[in-house]
């Protein structure tokens, strides 16, 4: 289906998030959508997908007819259907069920062709999904091969996908680009948006940039990689060089430590960590690294072995026990768990200093605030709630209310859903952080490259088995996403690396 | 213009309107004159001092009631057991008032002591609500009604049992305590001033703990993400459970001062349904303390003008229930309205 976007504005109070975008794709394209955070791409694709309009004036025309958008049901009756970074799905219902859902008309649903749909569907991009197996269960790659179908099989002929190689292993992500390579061959229009490089380079036929709103730049294989992070940013940057951490005294040693949930036993895990060194845990999502860094901050109660913070035995204390040592939790979810929506900047300042007083001192209060917005550069004011910030930035809030004197930071995903810039940023404040109170640093990405990079050892969990600490410098992102996927893992279940 | 105080100041004006004229309706439907029905309102309620008293004494247990909601809704608690917590509140006055009931130490002392009886009762009471939530994983709407029934139970029991009155009980109470336990009132009318000092000190405190302590700032941040605010350090169930006891405490003096300002004894519906109440106007004021006061007092206003209209104009007493009712759910209609405008522009 051919898809054009003609003159598409969108504002939010006085901030343009698309101003005057046009964008044609045709039939069968892979089109890659590019940009950094805030720079109008998921606002794009929420206008032709349905969850928001756009301001009056713009048009979307459909292989040649205007049409209008006002929902999602709208969207996926003209054949657009979209694939968002987080599923949309329903965890505690089977997959049948939430393939069936979203689907107009009867009030009795025919189980049993459906299944047979589902099935063919299924067979076809050789997805292997058990209809009968409950979402929950599901990895990220396999709930958005349920989404993937689910959107095929309402009738989707133009399919936009957010982020969707975030937070999925190397061969999903290659059964990913396949399906969508095969999918454009039979003349459906693929809207790929992301931040990364390189799966842009590999999978698109035509590239879009877009920056703070306007769409800069439209470009087509071979692309040059420099060319494609200037049009991002409207300058170049770059990692830069890795830069080992020189280590002191052990902060946390763990002795023999198991853990256990509904699905997954850790054994036996020894680690020393030292001051000033950072360790990545790479691995699936749900391979046990979760479980993990929690039972490091007494989150999670090992049910064998020992935890030692700083010498201290801390085995089985709670949270705030850990807190004490001067451990600080970050996790993924920021509004969820890490921040609280409704409260100001200095809210969260005030309450991070952990006051014993009574009566709330304002003025310091606000000097704490300015001071912190200043020195973690965060786009925002004393008093904005932390929903109002964008991601990045509550990233970089988040940093600010690391409590002083600090000993280990353990962190999920500090970088998901940042562009490169602030990804950088992130992690040379952390850093500093670090190197300021000696502190050490655990961390879990989903992205290779940043785990190789920051890392000073790493461990690799695969379904709960854990490897020994691998020096970063002596693994290439071909042999860690091997170990990922559960190659060249030996009998005991050390990585062989 | 929507996003400012202004804006939301005129769409509650246009929800209090719009309740207006759906009562105004339902009176019409029944063939009453909705224009006769608030005159009597506004008369019964105002009308005189001596009706005005009678508000006030209304509004006292209300607003109490609505000053610890505002702490339990800050810390994302449904306290529905606030009733039960008056009911033993009430209880617990009475009970230390009749260890005294020979003795010769000064009434004043007595009464104080009674109205701080009732305190604890009502914090005891609501900390049976906090622990089932915190230790026991039971949802505190649950706990919280189950518990007002106990409550009920509780208090015919003894009404009936062990505090009934000489010869044959009765449901008009336990009998009365002489005049000395009464809070002392205004000559000729029925409110005693310092029940309605204790409640606007009440209301007046929950404001400062909520706008400028490091408790009050730590009980929103649970009650907004409470996992964010363990990561954050604070340790959580306790301030849930504080929000309990200072709730519980609150509506433990209404219950109190119910006995001492107003029945002089124990009645089966002694809670009167404040509780309840007390929820609405939380929510009426979008949990915000400084409205409290007007809201709490409009409402207590209505339940006292109602009692002219069965006498005056042969409707039941019910229509300012219904008016309060109508008035939360507009306002709530229109709230959820003016988001959606706000998002949009």
């Amino acid at each position: 289906m051919n898809v054009e976007l003609k003159n598409i504005h969108k504002h939010f109070g006085k901030t343009y998030a698309n101003k005057g975008i046009d964008l044609t794709v045709q039939s069968g394209t892979i089109q890659g959508i590019l940009g950094e955070n805030g720079a109008g791409k998921s606002t794009l694709m929420k206008i032709l997908s349905g969850f928001i309009q756009a301001d009056p004036g713009g048009e979307i025309i459909l292989d040649g007819k205007s049409v209008v958008i006002n929902s999602p049901a709208d969207a996926i009756h003209v054949g657009v259907g979209m694939l968002h970074q987080d599923p949309l799905d329903f965890p505690p219902m089977r997959v049948l069920d939430n393939f069936l859902l979203g689907r107009s008309g009867g009030l009795f649903p025919n189980r049993t062709s459906v299944r047979q749909d589902f099935l063919n569907l299924a067979r076809q991009f050789d997805f292997s999904l058990d209809p009968d197996n409950y979402v929950d269960a599901l990895t990220v790659g396999e709930r958005q091969q349920l989404e993937i179908i689910r959107l095929l099989w309402m009738g989707a002929r133009v399919l936009i996908l957010d982020e969707p190689t975030t937070g999925i292993s190397a061969s999903q992500k290659q059964k990913l680009f396949a399906t969508l390579k095969k999918l454009a061959e039979q003349g459906m229009t693929i809207i790929f948006v992301s931040h990364k490089l390189e799966d842009v380079e590999f999978l698109c036929n035509q590239v879009a940039v877009l920056r703070a709103g306007e769409l800069v730049g439209m470009t087509k294989p071979p692309f040059e990689t420099s060319t494609l992070v200037e049009l991002m940013f409207g300058k170049v940057v770059t990692l830069g060089d890795r830069q080992p951490a020189k280590t002191g005294d052990t902060v946390l040693s763990l002795q023999n430590v198991s853990l256990e949930d509904v699905r997954l036993k850790i054994k036996n895990v020894n680690l020393d960590l030292r001051a000033g060194e950072v360790i990545g845990l790479a691995g699936l999502e749900g391979s046990g690294q979760g479980m993990f860094i929690r039972a490091c901050a007494g989150l999670v109660r090992p049910v064998g072995g020992k935890v030692f913070l700083k010498g201290r035995d801390l085995t089985g204390k709670a949270y705030h026990a850990f807190k004490h040592q001067g451990v600080n939790f970050l996790p993924a979810s920021r509004l969820e768990e890490g921040l609280v929506p409704g409260l100001s900047l200095t809210d969260h300042f005030i309450l991070a200093e952990e006051p014993t007083g009574v009566f709330i001192d304002r003025v310091a209060g606000q000097r704490l605030a300015e001071d912190r917005i200043k020195s973690f550069n965060i786009r925002g004011t004393p008093t904005s709630t932390v929903e109002s910030l964008s991601g990045g930035n509550q990233q970089r809030a988040e940093l600010a209310l690391l409590q002083s004197p600090l000993s280990l930071v353990l962190l999920e995903h500090p970088t998901r859903g940042l562009d490169i810039e602030s990804v950088i940023y992130i992690w040379s404040k952390l850093k500093d952080r670090c190197k300021q109170d000696g502190a050490a640093i655990i961390f879990i990405s989903s992205d290779l490259e940043e785990v190789l990079q920051y890392s000073d050892r790493l461990l690799v969990f695969f379904s709960g088995k854990v490897s020994e600490p691998i020096d970063a410098a002596t693994i290439s992102v071909e042999q860690l996403g091997q170990l990922i996927g559960g190659k060249g893992w030996t009998q005991k279940g050390d990585a062989n690396a | 213009m929507l996003k400012s105080k202004a804006g939301g100041f005129i769409f509650q004006l246009i929800a209090f309107m719009l309740a207006m004229v759906f009562v105004s309706l339902i009176l019409l439907a029944v063939g009453a004159s909705p224009l006769d029905a608030y005159k009597n309102m506004l008369t019964g309620s105002v009308g005189s001092m001596r009706k005005f008293a009678e508000v006030l004494v209304s509004f006292v247990p209300l607003l109490l009631v609505t000053a610890g909601l505002l702490i339990t809704f800050s810390a994302g608690l449904w306290n529905i057991g606030v009733e039960g917590q008056i009911v033993l509140g009430a209880i617990g006055s009475v009970w230390v008032l009749r260890q005294f009931v020979d003795s010769s130490l000064p009434p004043a002392l007595i009464i104080t002591l009674s109205i701080l009886g009732g305190m604890v009762a009502g914090a005891v009471w609501a900390s049976f609500a906090g622990m089932l939530k915190t230790f026991g994983g039971v949802n505190e709407i649950f706990g919280g009604l189950g518990l007002n029934f106990v409550s009920t139970a509780l208090t015919l029991y003894l009404i009936f049992g062990p505090w009934k009155r000489e010869g044959v009980a009765s449901m008009s109470g336990t009998e009365p305590f002489p005049d000395v336990f009464s809070l002392p009132q205004i000559p000729d009318l029925r409110i005693s001033p310092y029940a309605l000092a204790i409640a606007l000190v009440a209301v007046l405190i929950v404001y400062f703990i909520l706008q400028g302590t490091y408790f009050g700032l730590k009980i929103k941040a649970v009650g907004k993400n409470i996992r964010a605010a363990y990561l954050l350090g604070i340790p959580t169930w306790q301030y849930s459970l504080y929000s309990f006891l200072i709730c519980g405490a609150l509506a433990g003096v209404a219950g109190a001062l119910q006995v001492t300002a107003v029945y002089h004894r124990l009645i089966p519906s002694i809670s009167s349904g404040y509780g309840y109440l007390g929820l609405m106007v939380a929510m009426l004021v979008n949990y915000q303390a400084v409205w409290a006061v007007p809201v709490a007092l409009l409402f207590a206003a209505l339940n006292i003008g109602s009692i002219q209209l069965p006498i005056v104009m042969k409707l039941d007493s019910s229509l300012s229930g219904v008016l309060q009712g109508v008035l939360v759910l507009f306002v709530l209609l229109t709230e959820g309205v003016r988001q959606k405008f706000v998002k949009k522009v």
